[in-house]
Formats: C-alpha cells, structure tokens, sequence
C-alpha cells in the first residue's frame, strides 16, 4: 500500500514522513490499533462494582469497557448498529444496560444488541421486515484481558494471550509493579502537539532522560552513570528501563559540560517531593515500561502511572494519565504519591518536557518528510542490555512498527 | 457575607480583589520571584481538576506547600526546565468572600487564564475557580486551590496559574 520507502541505512534511521502521513495515519489505525496488537483500555479499580463502565478509546476508536453482573469485563465499540452514534455518552457509571439515546436501541454489558424500538411495528404496520438483520451492523466487540488489575483489549483473534504478546522478560517488570490491588488517586490529559510515534519514540528513547530533564540529572535521579539498564522484547515492540537508587558520585556530566548538569547553586529548599521509600524493596528508582503500541507504565520512585496514547490526527496525541497507588496505601504513602505527583504530567518537573521536546521535533521536520532521524547510539541492534546510552528500544519499536505496516 | 457592618464587607471585598489582581498581575508580568509571598510561611498551592474533585480523587496537578516549595517550583522554572517562552493573562471575576473566622475569610473567583506563546499563538490555557483561605488583615493565601474546568492541558503547564 504504502509508496514510501524507507532509508536504505535500514533500524538507524527512521523518515519524517511517517510523522506526517495522512495515509499512514489511517492505515495505521487498521493495522495497528484495529490490528494483531493489545491496547490498553483502563484498570480494573475504575471498575469497582457489577455493571460498571468507563469508556476509553482505542486509536480512533471510541470504546466502552464493562464489568458485567458476574464480574467478567467486556469492551465493546461505542458505536450504535443502527446509525451509528455513540451508545453510552458518560465517561464512567453504572448502567442496568447501554440505550442509544437517538432510537432506542439498546445493548447489554458485552455490547450485544438486546433490544430494536419497533422492531415489529405497532399494529401490524411499520417495524423491519422479518429477515432483517440489524445485528450484522453490530458494534465490535474486544477480546479482553486483565494483568494484576490492568485491562487490554484486541479486535484481533489472531494475536496471541496478552502474556504470550507482552513475553516473560517484559512481563516480569510490569508484575513487578503491579503488587497489589491498585487504587486510582486520579487523573488528567495532556494534549502533545505531535505524531503519537513521537511520544512513543520519546518514552523508549534511554538516552534523552538525563540531557534533556535537568532535573534528573541536578539531583542525580537518573544519570546514565548510575547503574540500570534496558530490557527489549525480542520483537522489538516492548521496552522497559530502570534505574537503582544508588547515589552517582561521578562528574561524567559536569567534566563534558552537559547543560544538564546545571550550575551547581541550584538545589531544593524542600527536597521532601524526591522523598522515596522503597517499596518494591529492589531499590529501583525509576522504571518507565512501553508496551506496543500505546502503554506506558511508569514507577517514578513512589509515583505510580499508567499513561495511554490516544492518537487524534496526525500531529495531534493525547496522553490520558491515570496515577494510582496500592488499596492498602496509609496516610504517609499516599501523602508521598500525591506529592511526587509533582514530578510528573503537564506539570510534572520532569515530564513537562517530553510534550515540548516531540512537538520541537514534529515542527522541526516540516519541510523535509525525505529526511531522516539517526538512531544510531549503541548501534544498529535491537536487544536488552545494561547500557542506557544507547537507542535500542527507539530502534525496537519501529522494527514493530515496519513489522505491522510492512514498510 | 455575614459578618460585619457593611462598610466593613466592602472594604473586605476591595481587599480581596485587590490582593487577587496583585497575584494575577505577578505572574502575567514575569514576576514569578513574587509569587511564594502571597502565601503564608506554610501556605498551600494545589492545581486540581474539576472532574477528580468531583470523583473525590485527591490528585493535583501540582501541589506546593509553604513557601520554600512554591520557592523550588521557581527555581526549577528558572533553572532546571525547558519550555518554549510563554505568557499568562489572567482574567479574575465573580469573587465571593464568606467569613470563615475572625482570621481567615474564604474566597471563590472565577478565572480564564489566555496563553501566548513567543510567535503570538493565543488560546485559552484553562478556566475555573480560585478557592481561597486568605489570612486577614495580612492579605495571604493559606490556601489557594485553583479548580481546573477541564481535565486537559495543553502541552505543559510551567507558569502556575
């Protein structure tokens, strides 16, 4: 389908037309989000109690997510067979059943069409014929799965178990984290003005963290010295980056004058918001975890979120965070969680500038769609290692992406 | 308002207003080494959006308390952060006050804060409410809660509002 052809170099380059593609957007969307990939859709703490529901969205694709009388999860398009309007109109509640407010048509917790107004008429006149099948127009309805508290969705039957998809290395991080019971503390969106890929490509991207985030680097948070490392599934879709707490004592930094490294005179009055107690009792401080193609899961020392890309139009991503903590959490803990979540988000003192840095790059690259980013730190390989200064998951995901749109 | 004789409530008012135009004006002109001494030693800053108020959810968007951490938001502002180089204008209204004590009276402002970045994109940044505890007669925020209408933000949110 696609006319593009991708740089002869191959995995350490990647075009800015794939930034910029109207098409590609839209196949994209077939492919990928409507293709042989998991999306994540919320987690199970939104979804408290039977005949639950929140609604999401997957790509494009508006999405309505239940729990039915029994317990079990559905997700189902939020699409009406009839005409097509959205069915469930709230972003969350509970529901005795889904009705269609433009004609009535009604649906059950797993999106199955229950009930036509008029279907047979009134006194014999009007109604569809008898072999009508409105049924056939029907909304889509996803495979569903749930990992420790956290919900995916697929359209595809061909894809493999959501675990077989994630694979044992990457899956062992996001259990890591996901210990307990979660409790939602709560949420927002950021509006990123850019290519969703740019915001994927930011998140895997190890080498950027502590140059671009001064704040990182000043109070020694993550520095590329201090000990941690990558993990990429073989196939490249998946990531996942840590670093131990462990104090760098080095000037790596300062001795290549890295901006990020500061003057030195800057320091916190109230250290208190970098405060972290070491719950998972591994002394990782920071773990950033991507699935492909839209999750991330991050552990920023006790700032706990799951942040899904929600693609909306080819320069234009928003990022739904929702920060959670554990249900058995005490007042001190969630006191830390909810002051650590200074660092994170639209205003976070270090995430604020993941929206700036890929909107830099979606402006930067508007006259030249020919040309190419350089991917090429650590290599052109994609694997796991314990070298942050490399750009292997950045290469990881776009061998999933050629994979899927077979470019 | 219920306590006082009217003149009192009047002058009150003209206090309040004046402290929250003060604030405004502060930070729409760059001021923002100003911004921590409208707030008491311990005074608490939050950035809230209506919806997790609404689903009692204690989230900030931003959370300072007392004034050596709405210092090192500054700081960071100023040293640490990259943003691209932007302007408030604050529209502050509709300001209620009720008397909580003989020391603190309780406000409620409506705001639309418009943002302008460097090449003149303008656009409204958030709208919402100030809920405010302000010591009296010092004229200090104890509590500034500042209610988000919506849940989004657009790009980043570096300036307070």
């Amino acid at each position: 389908m696609l006319e593009r052809s991708w740089p002869a170099e191959g995995a350490t380059r990647v075009p800015y037309w794939v930034y910029q593609d109207e098409g590609i957007y839209r196949e994209e969307q077939q492919k990928i989000f409507r293709g042989d990939t998991w999306s994540y859709l919320c987690l199970e703490a939104e979804l408290p109690e039977p005949k639950s529901f929140v609604t999401t969205f997957v790509g494009d694709m508006p999405v309505v997510v239940t729990r039915d009388a029994s317990g079990a999860l559905h997700a189902w398009e939020n699409r009406c067979a009839h005409r097509g309007a959205l069915v469930c109109m709230q972003p969350r509640g509970t529901a005795e059943r889904f009705t269609c407010i433009y004609h009535n048509w009604t649906y059950d917790h797993a999106g199955s069409l229950t009930s036509v107004a008029f279907r047979r008429g009134i006194a014999g006149k009007g109604g569809m014929p008898a072999d009508a099948s409105p049924e056939s127009q029907s909304p889509q309805q996803f495979r569903v799965q749930s990992i420790n508290g956290v919900v995916f969705g697929t359209l595809s039957t061909r894809v493999p178990p959501l675990e077989t998809y994630i694979g044992p290395e990457i899956l062992t991080r996001l259990k890591r984290v996901l210990v307990k019971p979660l409790k939602v503390l709560g949420a927002y969106t950021q509006v990123l003005p850019n290519n969703w890929k740019l915001y994927m490509d930011n998140v895997k991207d190890t080498y950027h963290a502590s140059l671009l985030h001064l704040f990182f680097t000043r109070f020694r948070i993550n520095r590329l010295t201090q000990r941690g490392g990558v993990f990429v599934s073989p196939d490249g879709a998946h990531h996942c980056t840590y670093t131990e707490m462990v104090e760098d004592k080095g000037d790596a930094y300062e001795k290549d004058g890295m901006r990020s490294a500061g003057s030195q005179s800057f320091s916190l009055e109230n250290a208190e918001v970098l405060d972290q107690a070491d719950e998972f009792g591994d002394r990782v401080s920071i773990q950033i975890l991507s699935l492909f193609p839209g999750f991330v899961l991050h552990q920023i020392r006790n700032s706990l979120a799951a942040r899904q890309v929600v693609p909306k139009g080819v320069e234009r991503t928003e990022l739904h965070w929702t920060l959670f903590g554990f249900a058995d959490d005490d007042a001190a803990m969630t006191r830390r969680r909810l002051l650590q979540a200074n660092l994170v988000g639209p205003a976070g003192y270090i995430s604020m500038e993941d929206g700036a840095a890929t909107g830099f790059v979606q402006r930067g690259v508007a006259g030249s769609p020919e040309r190419a980013s350089v991917i090429e730190m650590g290599g052109s390989t994609v694997g796991s290692g314990d070298s942050r200064i490399t750009e292997t998951a950045v290469r990881g995901l776009w061998q999933a992406w050629r994979r899927h749109m077979q470019v | 308002m219920k306590s006082g004789s009217e003149p009192d409530s009047i002058s009150l008012q003209f206090e309040v207003e004046r402290l929250h135009a003060r604030y405004a004006h502060a930070l729409d002109s760059d001021r923002l080494e100003d911004w921590p001494g409208f707030f008491t030693g311990n005074g608490r800053y939050r950035i809230a959006t209506a919806e997790n108020e609404e689903r009692g959810l204690p989230l900030p968007v931003l959370y300072a308390e007392g004034r050596a951490m709405l210092r090192d938001r500054i700081a960071s502002l100023r040293h640490a952060n990259i943003y691209e180089p932007q302007r408030y204008r604050h529209i502050v209204s509709g300001i209620l006050l009720e008397r909580d004590s003989d020391r603190v009276v309780k406000s409620t402002a409506n705001f639309v804060v418009i943002r302008i970045m460097q090449d003149g994109a303008t656009m409204v940044f958030a709208s919402g409410r100030y809920v405010d505890r302000i010591v009296v007669p010092d004229m200090l925020y104890e509590e500034r809660v500042v209610i988000c209408d919506s849940r989004r933000f657009d790009t980043l949110l570096a300036i307070p509002l």
